[in-house]
This record gives structure tokens, sequence and C-alpha cells, in this order.
């Protein structure tokens, strides 16, 4: 059974997570192998309550393991052991010890929560709004004028600065490879920062239960290189001009344009009830979950339901027909930025 | 006491069911406790292992999207206000009055209210599995999800708790008078037992936390029933109050929890081990400010809520400091176990398991206070791990130790020590193969309430384990519960005294006599059985002359008002005035009933009470 070969191979993975606390866990989401600075200020006072914790907790283990060998009944021992009703210099040292111990970790704790919390000039960062809804997240660049969905583009070695908010209920948000989460409020705007050091794909979900299909509110920060983030930032402002590539495409165009324009975005223009589709061939995911392939974008055009329940997408499977979809997915996969 | 026995009487007793519906004797009382809790454990046990059935390979589809979030939710407000609350009031009935010498608590038919109501709102929780669907917004509901986003399941949350708590209130008042006022002779606060002593902080906790989440369900109530906003930022409300209210009764709560079971493994501790309590005042005082620290800190389930870098800072520190009056509790006890003669029963197995297993929860506590690492924490599995090594770790481990321990007291029986060892040894090990591996799916980054993961991050080999875990767990519960039946097939021969304790509730007869003690006892030290003891004497001496005794009469009153809330509470779910109306008339014809009938009681006569305590002897 594939069950028990899992069990052997975790012995290890506990093993090295409990002794080393690093470097465990897949690269782009594990907060035990972080990326940027802020994920790597957490893990260091993760580390070090960690260290604190496990020398109290060696001290306990050991008293505790010598009383009961010790002081265990033997066979035919009678007599009252010794009433003892306190001691109080031991009382003061197990009282004073934690104090001290604690003092050690509350003063970076105060430093890192202040640290954290700064807020920097629009000139040193990229400014982004997050906007979470059930279950997708709206990416704006007030200062670029471009918005996207569910990937969210960032530059290497450069601080991004989020305003979070929400359209629906509470969701928070989180890339754990990068930084810990913040809520995303209705009606409130909160901030958080973090920064990529270096390119590649991380994975960003919602911890923050928000409905049925809280689980599949997955989304990506894709890190890429000063240059290639403002490559990218001047094709999202050009898409518009793009036009579809085959004859299909522009009939798949046509349809968009009818049933899907009012929630979806392609090049500036659109609802925004649902994702930005702009960059729609670029993700590597459909709505965040499915493998990105045809198959999948038809499937889920036809019945976003069965994909992630409760969304807010209506089913299309029984307004176009197969050969209107299939049209609509060759339109939506040459809604492409990087070529 | 004595005096006033010509006055004519309701009649004394009922038998059957009649007798359970209408007790106001607090052992009985204490046994409907713990019916009900253990009824609930198992919903909510049966809840958790579809939980991790569902979490045992990734892509799953059991039980996906809002039936899984009806799962999760449904068994955190079970386990926590169905299973968890009523076992402790099942102990703190069964065992308090004893311990201070009463014979009988301060408001018995207050008492059964108490009962009633929290096992109706429960019951009426519970009907919304049939009833188009259980509540699915968490067991913390958070707002907008529950109050505008989510089905009517949450009218049955708000309903279903709201009738529960009014229940788990009145028993909080019930023992903080009882303990204030009904202490035997001698018996000052600086003598009492341990566990009183944290059911007397527990009470107090009661007192002033549930207020805040009665005030919380009355605003969704009407943001729900009555399209009021409270909650709705768009109409000029704020969900983050929503939060604020709920932690400032949610972290007290684990308090409630934790406290009697502090309790537990002080009294067990110095039996099994033969020695008094090391530095009893010190665990007297570190009780107190847990309990006092227990208000100050809820803002440390809100760090990733937005509330800035002052609140986050002051609320973690704070929250560190609990780290130091537990830390106390945790070297007395060791250090009540140094030099003594230590017997390993299952009451013992269980509360020396309890002392690694609680370390490490609150050691994570600790890692959880600090605002910037909760940020990675927060939400996710690791929270999971940290609060059920707490709530299961410390409390139910806690309890089951107490449940061992009292047993005899409780039912005259003594629980099978070779069936305890295996159900001891089970759940133990079930526990920590589940929970321990959640520390790290958390840090790997496994978000708390979802119903799948990604195949292929590092998260199947540890969900997989959990699962394993989970089923240990379920397996030593049921072995708990064939003990329990096995037991119930058995004679009732437990001695008074069978563990060679300390406590006055050791001193009368198991199970304990409907009156408790024929003669109030005079307590003259601490532990005033062991005091006597090694004065060299067999029994109590008594602070009063044989007499008839005085007792309460038995009622079906709080039955009925139970009854009339629990019919009132589908009205407003379901907008039937009809059903609103007879409700309240029921409950307002008990309560007119219950004020206007004047019920002196009954008493117990010298002869029956000699007659009883000649046959407890022989
Ligand atoms: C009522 C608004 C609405 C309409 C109309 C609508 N959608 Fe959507 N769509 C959504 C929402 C909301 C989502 C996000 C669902 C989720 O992930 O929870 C979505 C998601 C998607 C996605 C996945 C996006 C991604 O980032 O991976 C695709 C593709 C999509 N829609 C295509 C279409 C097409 C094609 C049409 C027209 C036939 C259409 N939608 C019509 C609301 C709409
Ligand atoms: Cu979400």
């Amino acid at each position: 059974m594939s069950g028990w070969k899992n069990l052997c191979r975790l012995l290890p993975i506990v093993a090295l997570a409990m002794f080393v606390l690093t470097g465990c866990g897949d690269p782009y989401l594990s907060a035990l192998d972080p990326k940027g600075p802020v994920a790597e200020s957490q893990l260091s006072l993760i580390k070090l309550s960690f260290y604190i914790m496990l020398g109290v907790f060696i001290v306990v283990m050991v008293i505790f393991t010598y009383v009961l060998v010790k002081f265990r009944k033997r066979p035919g021992q009678t007599g009252i052991p010794k009433q003892v009703e306190g001691n109080h210099k031991l009382e003061i040292i197990w009282t004073t010890i934690p104090i001290i111990l604690l003092l050690v970790l509350a003063i970076p704790t105060v430093i890192t929560t202040f640290d954290l919390a700064e807020k920097f000039p629009s000139e040193d960062v990229v400014n982004v709004k997050v906007t979470a809804h059930q279950f997708w997240w709206e990416f704006d660049y007030p200062d670029l004028e471009v918005s996207t969905g569910q990937d969210l583009y960032i530059p290497t070695g450069k601080k991004v600065q989020f305003q979070l908010t929400s359209a629906d209920v509470i969701h928070s948000f989180w890339v754990p490879a990068l930084a810990g989460k913040t809520d995303t409020n209705p009606g409130m705007v909160n901030h958080m920062w973090f920064q990529a050091d270096q390119p590649g794909v991380y994975q960003g979900k919602c911890a923050e239960l928000c409905g049925p299909s809280h689980a599949l509110m997955d989304f990506k920060v894709v890190a890429v290189s000063p240059e290639e983030f403002d490559t990218w930032v001047g094709k999202m402002k050009a898409a518009a001009e793009r036009t579809p590539a085959t004859a299909t495409a522009q009939q798949g165009q046509e349809i968009f344009n009818k049933s899907c324009l009012g929630c979806h975005a392609v090049g500036g223009q659109g609802g925004k009830m649902g994702p930005n589709l702009t960059a729609f061939g670029d993700r590597d995911k459909v709505a965040g979950i499915l493998e990105y392939n045809k198959e999948n974008i038809a499937a889920w055009i036809h019945d976003p339901q069965s994909k992630k329940p409760g969304n807010l997408m209506p089913a299309f499977g029984d307004k176009l027909s197969d050969q209107e979809i299939d049209s609509l997915v060759e339109y939506l996969d040459g809604l492409k930025i990087n070529e | 006491m004595a005096g006033h026995g010509h006055v004519a009487h309701s009649p004394k007793r009922h038998t059957g069911l009649m007798d359970w519906l209408t007790t106001v004797d607090h052992k009985k009382i204490g046994i409907l406790y713990l019916v009900a809790g253990g009824f609930f454990f198992l919903l909510g046990g049966l809840e958790a292992i579809l939980i991790r059935i569902q979490l045992m390979y990734p892509d799953s589809k059991i039980f996906i999207g809002a039936t899984f979030n009806e799962l999760t939710t449904m068994h955190g407000t079970t386990m926590i206000f169905l299973a968890a609350m009523p076992v402790i009031f099942a102990l703190m009935n069964a065992v308090v009055p004893l311990q201070i010498g009463a014979r009988d608590v301060a408001f018995p038919f207050l008492n059964s209210l108490g009962f009633w109501l929290f096992f109706m709102g429960g019951l009426l929780l519970n009907t919304s599995w049939f009833l188009g669907g259980a509540p699915d917004a968490g067991w913390t509901a958070y707002a907008p999800l529950s109050s505008a986003f989510s089905g009517r399941g949450v009218d049955f949350y708000v309903l279903g708790l709201q009738i529960a708590g009014i229940g788990t209130w009145l028993g909080g008042i019930n023992f903080l008078v009882t303990i204030i006022n009904m202490r035997a002779p001698g018996l000052s606060f600086m003598r009492l037992p341990m566990f009183t002593w944290t059911a007397f902080i527990t009470s107090t906790l009661v007192l002033f936390a549930f207020p805040a989440i009665t005030v919380s369900l009355v605003l969704l109530m009407f943001d729900r029933l009555f399209g009021a906003n409270f909650f709705d930022a768009a109409a000029g409300g704020n969900e983050v109050i929503w939060e604020h209210l709920f932690w400032i009764f949610g972290h007290p709560e684990v308090y409630i929890l934790i406290l009697p079971a502090f309790g537990v493994i002080s009294e067990v501790m110095p039996t099994f081990s033969k020695k008094r309590l090391f530095g009893y005042s010190a665990m007297v005082f570190s009780t107190v400010l847990i309990g006092f620290l227990g208000f100050m800190v809820w803002a440390h389930h809100m760090f990733t809520v937005g509330l800035g870098p002052v609140a986050n800072a002051i609320f973690g520190v704070a929250t560190m400091l609990i780290a130091i009056p537990t830390g106390i509790k945790i070297f007395n006890w060791l250090f009540t176990l140094w030099g003594g003669h230590i017997r390993f029963t299952t009451a013992m197995l269980y509360a020396v398991g309890f002392i690694p297993t609680f370390v490490i929860g609150g050691m994570t506590g600790v890692m959880l206070a600090i605002p910037t690492a909760d940020y990675q924490y927060h939400d996710t599995y690791f929270v999971i791990a940290h609060f059920h090594y707490v709530i299961v770790g410390g409390m139910v481990l806690g309890l089951f130790s107490g449940l061992y321990y009292w047993w005899p007291k409780m039912f005259g029986r003594m629980l099978n020590e070779t069936l305890g060892k295996w159900n001891f040894w089970t759940f133990f090990i079930g526990f920590h193969l589940t929970f321990f591996p959640q520390h790290f799916l958390g840090l790997l980054g496994m978000p708390r309430r979802v119903f799948t993961y990604q195949a292929g991050v590092g998260l199947e080999s540890m969900n997989f384990i959990s699962t394993i875990g989970a089923f240990l767990m379920g397996v030593g519960f049921i072995i708990f519960i064939w003990n329990v039946i096995v037991t119930n097939s058995k004679k009732k021969d437990a001695p008074a005294d069978p563990w060679d304790a300390r406590t006055l509730e050791w001193t009368i007869a198991s199970p304990a006599p409907e009156y408790n003690f024929a003669q109030t006892p005079l307590v003259r030290g601490l532990d005033a059985l062991w005091t006597e003891k090694m004065a060299g004497n067999k029994k109590m001496t008594p602070a009063e002359p044989l007499g008839e005794i005085h007792m309460p009469s038995a009622s079906i009153l709080p039955f009925l008002m139970s009854v009339g809330l629990f019919i009132a509470g589908y009205g407003f779910i379901y907008h039937m005035y009809v059903l609103i109306g007879v409700g309240a008339v029921i409950v307002v014809s008990c309560m007119f009933t219950r004020s206007f009938k004047d019920d002196p009681g009954w008493h117990v006569p010298i002869d029956e009470v000699e007659r009883t305590e000649k046959e407890a002897r022989a």
C-alpha cells in the first residue's frame, strides 16, 4: 500500500523538521524555506522561540523521566513519604528563569512587530491593491495602471507594498515562502509588504475560511527580474491592441464580448465580477487550481460549479454549443503577454 | 436543618425516567451532564473521523465544499460547547459539593435548569443536520460569512448556542455561590481542594465570558433574522467587532476548559504519589493569575486582522506572560511527584501523560504569541496542532484522569484497570500521531479548514499519518465506552476510599448517599481526610448532631422551560411567530409557577439516615 510507503518516507521528514527546522517542504510553498526578507525575519523568530522552548522542554522532560523512574512505588514499599509543603527557593527559581527567557523573546518580538508594519513611500516600492473575492484574487497596480487576476507579477529585489481589502467576506492573503498572512476585510484596507529575492513562481493561499471553495482559493506570485517586469507592464498596457490570431479565435472573441465581458476584463475593457483575463494564456492553472490545458478551460466554462463549489461564475454548458466553447477556448488561450 | 418537618411535602421521590427529568440532585445532574457530554463527544468525534477520512489522501472527493465546512463547524462547535463544557460540569457537579462538605449546590433548581437548557440547545443545534444543513461558517462564525453569506444552518448555530449558553452561565453562577457559601465549617478558602479552586475560578470566568458571546450572538441574530447591519461594512457596520466579541469570550473559554483539568491533575497526583500538593498557595495564585490574564489576551487570535503594531505587540507580550504561572504549575506537579510513592493507575497514567503533552501545547502557545511569527502560523494546521495539544492533550487527558479517579464515587463501581490502560495507550499514542505532524503541515503551507491539499508539495505522508492517528484515538474512545459497559454490569462494591485519597469526598460512601453527609464534617486542615488519617482518626469529626436532613424538591419545571425555549428557537429560525408564542407561554408559565408555588422541600428522617449509613458500612 502506498500509505505504508508514505509512513516510511515520513520518519526522516519529521526528524529533520524537528531538529533542523528549516529546508523542508516545497521551496515555493513552505514557510520553512523563506525566499525574501519578510519570511526570513519571521522564520528567525520562529527558530528563536523554538530553541528556547526546546530547552525548556528538555529540562521538564529530564525531571519528568527521573521522577517517574526514581519514585515509582516499589513492591512491598510501605510508609508515608515526607509531606513537603513547598520550597521558596525552587519556586523563585522557576518563576524568574521563565521571566528572563520571555524577556529574551519579547524584545525581538516587539521590534519585528513594528518593523514589519512599516509603510514605504511609493517611489521605493511597487504598490499593489489586492481585492479578495469568493474565490479568486484581483490585483491592481495603481501606479502602473495595470490589473491582473490570480497571477501576481512582481519584480525581484524590490519591495512590493500591498493594500488589501475584500469584495465580500473576510479572506486572508498568504504567500508562505515570502511572508505571513494579512486578512482582507470588507470595507477596510490593510497594509503589508514583502520582497522576493529570487525569481520563481510562489504559491499563494487564502487562509481564512471564506465559503465552500475556501480550499481552492489559490493564486500565484510570479517573481521576474526587474527588466522582465518592465517589459511585462508595457505589454499589459498595449494588450488592448492585440487581435486574435485565427478565425476561430476571432469568433471566440465575439462570443466572449457578448457573454463574458460583463464580468471579465481583457485589455482594460470589461467588468470586474470575475478575474481579469488579459494575460490568461500565460497562467499555469485555470481558476487557480486546474491544470492549464484546453480541456480544462472548456470544462470550466461548461460547468464551473463542479470544479469549485459555490463560485460565482454561471455555467455555460447549456447556453453555448461545444463548438462555440471551443472557439472561446482558442481565443482565451491566445490571450498571452509573454511570448 | 431540622425544625420545619411538619409542612405537607411535594412528592418525595420519582422513579425511572421521571426521576431523571425532575432531579435536582447534583450527583444525578452530574451523571446527566456526563451522558449528554459523552453523546456529543461521540458525535464530534465522528465528525472528526470524517474530516480525517477526507484529508487522508490529496484530492479526495468524499466530503467537499459546504459539506466539509459543515463537518468542521459542527466538530468544533460540538466539541467545545456540547462535549467539553458538559463533561467539566459533570465533574464539578459530581465532586465540588462533596469536596466542600455540602449537601447540594446552592441552587439545585437552577442546576437542573442549567443542564436542560444546555441539552436542549445542543439538540436544537444538531437537528440542523436533518433540517436543510448544519452551520458551515466555522465554529468561530466570522461575519460577514456567517451573517450574510451562509444558509439557515447558522441560525441553528445562533439559537442553539444562545440557549445552551444561558444554561452554562447559570451553572457558573451556581458553583460560584455554592463554593462561597456552602463550605463546611473549618474549610477556609486556603484549605479548598485544588479541584474546587479551579471550579471556582472557571465559574468566575464563565460568569464574565459568557455575556460576551451572548451579546455577539444577539447581534448576529439581529443581522440574520431582522436585517440589522451590525456586521455589514457597506451599511456602516463593522465585521471586526464580531471577532473581538467572539474572542473576548473565546479566549477565557480556553481557560474555562483547561483550569478544571489542572484541578484534576492536582488531585490525582497527590493521591497516587501519596504526597501533599507541592506549593499549594503558588498553585492557587497561579490559577487566579491565569484566570485574570485570560481576559487580557483575546486579540492574539487576531494578529493578522490589521489591528496595528501597538496592539499586536501588547497582546503578544501579555500572552507570553501566561507562560509564567503555567510553568509554575508544571514544576509544582513535578515536585509533587518528587520523593513520592508513585502508583500508575489509569487515572495517574492520564495525569502523567498530561504533562509532556500539555507542555508541548504551552510551548507552541508561546511561539504563537509572537505576532510576526503568528502571521505564518495563523489559520494553518500549526494552530490546529497547538490547540488540540492544549484542549485534547490538556483538558481531555485531564478529564479522563478525573473520570477514572472519581468514577467509583459517582457510580459505586471501579472502572476496569486493564481496559483503562488499553484505553490510555491507544488514545495517547493516537493523539500524538494525529496532531504532532500537523505542526509541520502548517509550516509547510497547509491552511486550516481546507477540504483538500495539493499532491507533491510534501503534505501527503503527514496527512496520512494524522488520519491513522485519528482512527487510533477512536479505538481508544471505544475501549473507554466498552470499559463503562463492562463496569456497569459488575456489582456496586466500590469502597468509600478506594485510592487512599486525601479529600472530603472520600469520607462518604461510594456512591454518595442522596444527602451526601449524614453529618456536616468539621475540617481541620488542608486535605481534610488526610489530616484525620495522620491524626489516627478513622472518620471525620462531625460539626453537627445527627438530625433529619432537609432536601430540595424535585421539579419538572426546568425541563419544561427548556422545552419551551427549544420550541421558541425553531420559531425564530423559521420565522414562525406561533411557535415563538407557544414557547414563550410555556417558559413564562413555568416561571410563574416557580415564583408563586411555595415549595419548602422535604426531609430525610433520622431513621432513614441511620439505616442508609449502616448499610453503607456493611
Ligand atoms: C457573472 C459573472 C461571470 C460571467 C458572465 C462569466 N464569468 Fe468567468 N468567472 C467569473 C468568476 C467570479 C470567476 C472566478 C471563479 C473562481 O475562481 O472562484 C470566473 C473565472 C473564469 C475563468 C478562470 C480564470 C482564471 O483566472 O483562471 C475563466 C477562464 C472564465 N471565467 C471564463 C469565462 C468565459 C469564457 C465566460 C463567458 C462564456 C465567462 N467566464 C463568463 C465570473 C463570470
Ligand atoms: Cu478566501
